[in-house]
């Protein structure tokens, strides 16, 4: 739930972990009243915020980690060169400004002078020249390194000073770049950085926050940095509680062990409401930059027709779906991209739901009701299995409520959980799957490559539904081509035009970001990027401080 | 006796020897043997992952020849990395999780002994009153419920609604900043419903087996020829038919330890206590072979040892066996 | 003295009766198995029918039991789910006892070294701890019901086993076995037709307490989300929902767990009635 480096927000196939903060345009927050009158109070340092976060950390390099918990505590550590602000455009963090070459090959960085590593050495040019060679290092084991490699030639002329070129423009570079810079003079000697100390036992990078201890699952400390270069936070120690139980966890929300966690829908709508909870937290609310879809295997038989792929979207009720699986708390999604961002595209082709349309569309394919109701074809029935990972309990309500519109149509859906990591295997590898139920991160960057283009339709590459189109491929190199923000919407605007008509993916719902705070905290405002841009300004007055015993 | 002790022991070596071989079973079980699912959620490290893995494991050799790789390392308790994303060790990360369990364990035991035990004596002792009808009954219902259901509705009544006790965790968050006795007092509310729930289940068993035990022991002959000398009846009872009826406690509780174990796996989780059954639970839901064959074979170990002592505590008990 | 099998039973069906709390018991079976075997007469509703306007709906008129996260009737759950509890329950015990009944039979008969290698096999066993084994084997297959009811059964023998094995001891010395014997009869005859029906008295007990059990196990592991799989209803599966919701859809939490009590203790005290009613010393024979 904090603000997040932008390359952390590469995609990844999110495995439904309640969402990381993110926001956009409609974002709402409740029980502001009182947050107005207490703008007027004055900052003041001290107390301690307790997250819950549902998974343990297991490492604290980013580089070499790829699950949320870990990516979160990172963040407090770790800075980047660029980071999102508020409302999701790059400004500079390590990096005080930067230019772009006219031809769009070469990126100049300007680095911020006086940032010290936690240890007091000060952070160089030279500590971005390690971490870019590292990173493309083949002894590290990153999932990160494609970005990277892109890059032609990198140098550094001075100590503030930080040249990168590319062999072609490569617009997402930019965003690339807020990778979590890692500090030379404490890896330069380990081969493979996931075994050092920093990332196993003790990070040390220039961030707000200094690291304190780990508990491995149990908790995760940080204390406020005093040398940080935008200022002391105000907040001074950050306690990340792990407990794996969503609802235990709320349970420690309210009983106070617990001042923030991300809400599910159903806490949201029906535990948080109570006049109790309000006196001593407020909820906010926005889109969540990530979707969730049903996928095809396009090379199945039934699915490889198209009419058949249409005739599923026009069965779904996708209605159905945001109220049942959250509570209203979200919205159907179209395409890949969040919802009111400058990329997205809201008039694509449509497939709303229609029963009726979609038993024609099935007909005209070949397929008739059959004896028990189930439609046939030439003697096979339609009936296929659709993969879900386990433990996710949304895309558990996804897949028993797609199973009734389904066989509401004649088509009969079985559903299997599978454990993420077998999962993983399981299609990655394989190519096992007849359809799947998931989700994918929207990154701020609209470079989404590696899951459309034909070029990454190999074995554990992410285009694992097959979708090959040769005006996306084209687009999608144009748009990662160019710097230009209208060429680039105009070769998006297209994919998603395409997506929609060839459906490799019924997209199915973007939900919302659902943060609980306890109100003592001021100084959070909602932006498009969602509520932890600034969390370095949140402050607890100091007649409302809790947590006391910790040092100044 | 001592006879008795190094020929139990000495049995215990064909037993390990069992529990390597249908651990070893088990391992390859799974579709794609040992590291069939050995993935990250990062597709470029899995290549390389697997490779290890199958280096490691000796994947390549005979049969017999990974046989003998899994005694030799489960002789030296090396599990190797755990498939979850931090890749720690699996001896490591179960060596920082038994001390919980084993404490949480070791007390619900003691909670057993000091409930069970004057409640299977009275029930014995005052048979078929209103007390051994309500505690039979109560027992009973002990074996029947489900023990996580049990736990919810504690957890939402004493941690909820009344706000009495913590709902999760082993300490606090300000446990460091507590003097020692705060710190002890903190541990204690933490481990309270955990251990009282653990207990629950054993202390059902126990109470009808003390209780059983207890009314053969009256029923013998010399209870009776005692009664009639003119001891009273505490008396009675107190030196001659508890004592007799309580040898078998050792061995009761070294029984009771796959149960426990078993149990602590859903207390653990449910109460977000870090221990060994939580562990468990992680890698049964993320398919951490590894994990899960370690915690197998470290559980099997420990129930090994709490039949030895029952056996032990039999032999105490049974006098034919003492001196022979 | 092998009596006829009629006549115990109806011996043993009389002491029952006469045993209020394994009448009570037997009466909580009985209405288990008819909840199972006519679900349709409880609750009109389709048990998977997803209607999203009416979820989490505490109990009225139209949903006695309330409905689930999804707006599924409650009571229409639990009662295709008692289905469910049971077939597991039924089948686990039933392969538990197959297998115990033969390693124990042919172990107590043969004695010498197959019974000191079955025996060996048996403590090596019950030196894994149960739940334990069963998740480990869950974890590397995958969660059906299938594999639950073939991994509790393979991994609920052993008690059976030795049972039988020091019946099958005590009953191989008597008369009628050796009677058999001078008649001919081969060593299969001799097991099957006229041991193996004078243990079953205690198998019996032993599997009536085995169904009880399984269906503790089977809940269990449904709660924790390794055992049947959702939308499949299981009182076990249902309580997981009620975890997740428990502080205001108290009857996703109450109504399935008493139900898995009722039908555990009906079980039980059947079970231990039965163990009453043929004990001999009680029975002063």
């Amino acid at each position: 739930m904090r603000r997040l480096p932008a390359a952390v927000l590469v995609a990844m196939l999110t495995f439904g972990t309640i969402g990381l903060a993110a926001g956009c345009s409609g974002e709402k927050k409740e029980g502001a009243a009182k947050e107005t009158a207490a703008m007027r109070v004055a900052p003041a340092y001290g107390d301690a915020i307790v997250f819950g976060s549902n998974g343990d950390v297991s490492g604290f390099l980013t580089a070499v980690t790829s699950d949320a918990a870990s990516h979160d505590a990172a963040s407090y550590v770790f800075n980047g060169l660029v980071r999102y602000d508020k409302n999701v455009k790059l400004e500079g963090e390590l990096a005080e400004s930067w230019e772009v070459a006219s031809d769009g090959k070469k990126i100049t960085f300007r680095l911020r002078k006086g940032v010290k590593w936690h240890d007091g050495t000060p952070f160089t040019s030279d500590d971005v020249m390690f971490t870019y060679r590292k990173i493309i290092d083949p002894k590290t084991p990153t999932a990160y390194a494609e970005d990277f490699k892109q890059v032609r030639r990198a140098s550094n002329p001075d100590p503030h000073t930080f040249v990168v070129e590319y062999e072609k423009p490569f617009a997402p570079a930019l965003a690339s770049w807020g990778m979590s810079i890692l500090p030379k003079h404490l890896l330069e000697k380990y081969e493979d950085i996931s075994k050092s100390p920093l990332n196993k036992e003790h990070p040390i990078g220039t961030g707000p926050y200094k690291f304190v201890e780990w508990k491995p699952g149990a908790r995760v400390v940080f204390e406020a940095n005093p040398d940080y270069f935008e200022g002391k936070p105000y907040i001074q120690r950050v306690i990340t509680r792990i407990i794996p139980d969503q609802a235990t966890m709320f349970l420690e929300l309210k009983s106070g062990g617990v001042d923030s966690m991300n809400l599910t829908p159903v806490q949201y709508t029906r535990q948080a409401e109570t006049e109790e909870f309000r006196k001593s937290y407020n909820k906010y609310r926005y889109t969540a930059f990530n979707y969730t879809y049903l996928g095809f295997r396009l090379s199945h038989p039934f699915f490889a027709d198209r009419k058949v792929r249409r005739a599923i979207a026009h069965a779904i009720n996708k209605k159905e779906l945001v109220e049942g699986v959250l509570f209203g708390l979200g919205r159907e999604a179209i395409g890949p991209y969040k919802p009111g961002t400058w990329v997205y595209n809201p008039d694509v082709p449509a497939f709303p739901y229609d029963p009726a349309r979609a038993r024609a569309l099935l007909a005209e394919a070949g397929w008739k009701q059959g004896a028990d109701g189930t439609l046939e074809n030439g003697g096979k029935k339609f009936r296929f299995t659709v993969l879900t990972n386990a433990g996710n309990e949304s895309r558990a309500k996804t897949a028993a409520i797609l199973q009734q519109h389904l066989s509401a149509v004649g088509i009969a859906m079985e559903i299997r959980t599978v454990e993420w990591a077998a999962f993983i295997n399981e299609f990655i590898d394989k190519r096992k799957f007849d359809a799947v139920i998931l989700g994918w991160n929207v990154t701020p960057d609209p470079d989404q490559y590696d899951i459309w283009s034909s070029r990454k339709t190999g074995p554990k590459e992410l285009n694992f539904v097959g979708f090959s189109n040769t005006e996306v491929d084209r687009l999608l190199e144009e748009g990662r081509r160019t710097f230009d923000l209208e060429k680039r919407r105009k070769a998006y605007f297209r994919i998603q035009e395409i997506l929609a008509e060839e459906l490799p993916y019924v997209f199915l719902y973007v939900p919302d970001s659902l943060p609980a705070v306890h109100n003592r905290f001021h100084g959070i405002e909602p932006a498009p990027i969602g509520i932890s841009y600034n969390f370095i300004r949140w402050f607890v007055p100091n007649e409302r401080q809790k947590y006391t015993s910790f040092q100044k | 006796m001592l006879r008795y002790v190094v020929r139990r022991l000495l049995l215990t070596i064909p037993l390990l020897v069992g529990i390597s071989l249908i651990s070893f079973f088990v391992m390859n079980m799974a579709p794609g043997g040992p590291i069939g699912a050995a993935a990250d959620m990062n597709p470029k490290a899995t290549a390389e992952v697997r490779e290890r893995l199958k280096a490691y494991y000796g994947l390549d050799q005979p049969l017999h020849v990974q046989y003998g790789r899994w005694l030799r390392r489960m002789a030296t308790l090396d599990f190797g990395p755990s498939f979850s994303p931090d890749g720690r060790q699996v001896a490591d990360k179960i060596r920082e999780r038994i001390p919980v369990t084993l404490a949480i364990n070791l007390l619900s035991m003691g909670i057993i002994l000091l409930v069970a035990i004057p409640i299977g004596i009275y029930s014995a002792v005052r048979k078929d009153s209103w007390f051994d009808r309500i505690s039979t009954v109560t027992v009973f219902t002990g074996f029947a419920i489900p023990t996580f259901w049990l736990a919810l509705l504690l957890m939402m009544l004493f941690g909820v609604k009344l706000g009495w006790l913590p709902i999760s965790g082993l300490v606090s968050l300000e446990h460091d900043s507590l003097s020692l006795a705060g710190k002890a007092w903190d541990r204690a509310q933490h481990l309270l419903l955990p251990v009282l729930l653990a207990g629950f289940g054993g202390l059902a068993g126990f109470s009808r087996y003390m209780r059983s035990n207890m009314l053969e022991v009256i029923r013998q002959d010399y209870i009776a020829t005692a009664k009639a000398k003119g001891l009273t009846e505490r008396l009675v009872v107190f030196r001659h038919a508890v004592r007799n009826a309580l040898l078998p406690v050792i061995t009761i509780l070294g029984l009771s330890v796959p149960d426990l174990l078993g149990g602590s796996v859903i207390f653990e989780t449910i109460f977000a206590i870090p221990g060994m059954g939580q562990l468990f639970y992680q890698g049964v839901m993320s398919r951490d072979y590894p994990l899960i064959m370690g915690i197998l074979v470290i559980g099997s170990f420990l129930t090994l040892i709490g039949n030895l002592l029952a056996d032990v505590g039999y032999a105490l008990a049974d006098p034919r066996i003492r001196t022979g | 003295m092998a009596s006829s099998g009629r006549s115990m039973l109806a011996d043993l069906l009389r002491r029952l009766a006469r045993n209020r709390l394994a009448a009570a018991g037997g009466a909580a079976v009985l209405f288990f198995f008819f909840v199972s075997a006519f679900p349709q007469a409880f609750s009109s509703h389709d048990p998977n029918r997803i209607d999203v306007r009416n979820v989490l709906q505490p109990p009225s008129a139209s949903h006695p039991l309330g409905t689930d996260e999804l707006g599924r009737d409650v009571l229409a759950r639990m009662a295709y789910g008692a289905r469910i509890s049971l077939k597991v329950g039924f089948v686990a015990v039933g392969i538990a006892t197959a297998i115990g009944l033969l390693v124990g039979l042919f172990s107590g008969f043969y004695g010498g070294l197959a019974d000191a290698v079955l025996m060996r096999f048996v403590d090596i066993m019950l030196c894994f701890p149960t739940f334990f084994l069963i998740l480990s084997v869950i974890a590397f297959l995958e969660p059906s019901i299938y594999n639950i009811m073939i991994v509790i059964g393979v991994t609920g023998w052993m008690g059976v086993s030795r049972l039988v094995r020091a019946e099958t001891l005590s009953l191989k010395e008597r008369d009628f076995v050796a009677a058999a014997r001078a008649q001919g009869a081969g060593d299969a005859r001799i097991i099957f037709r006229h041991i193996l029906p004078n243990t079953l008295a205690p198998v019996l007990v032993a599997a009536t307490l085995g169904v009880a059990g399984a269906i503790l196990t089977e809940s269990a592991l449904s709660f924790l989300g390794i055992g049947v799989q959702p939308p499949t209803p299981s009182w076990g599966n249902i309580l997981t929902a009620g975890k997740d919701n428990i502080e205001f859809a108290w009857w996703l939490s109450v109504y399935p767990g008493l139900a898995i009590l009722f039908t555990v203790l009906g079980y039980n005290l059947l079970g231990e009635g039965i163990r009453d009613a043929v004990d001999p010393r009680l029975r002063g024979r």
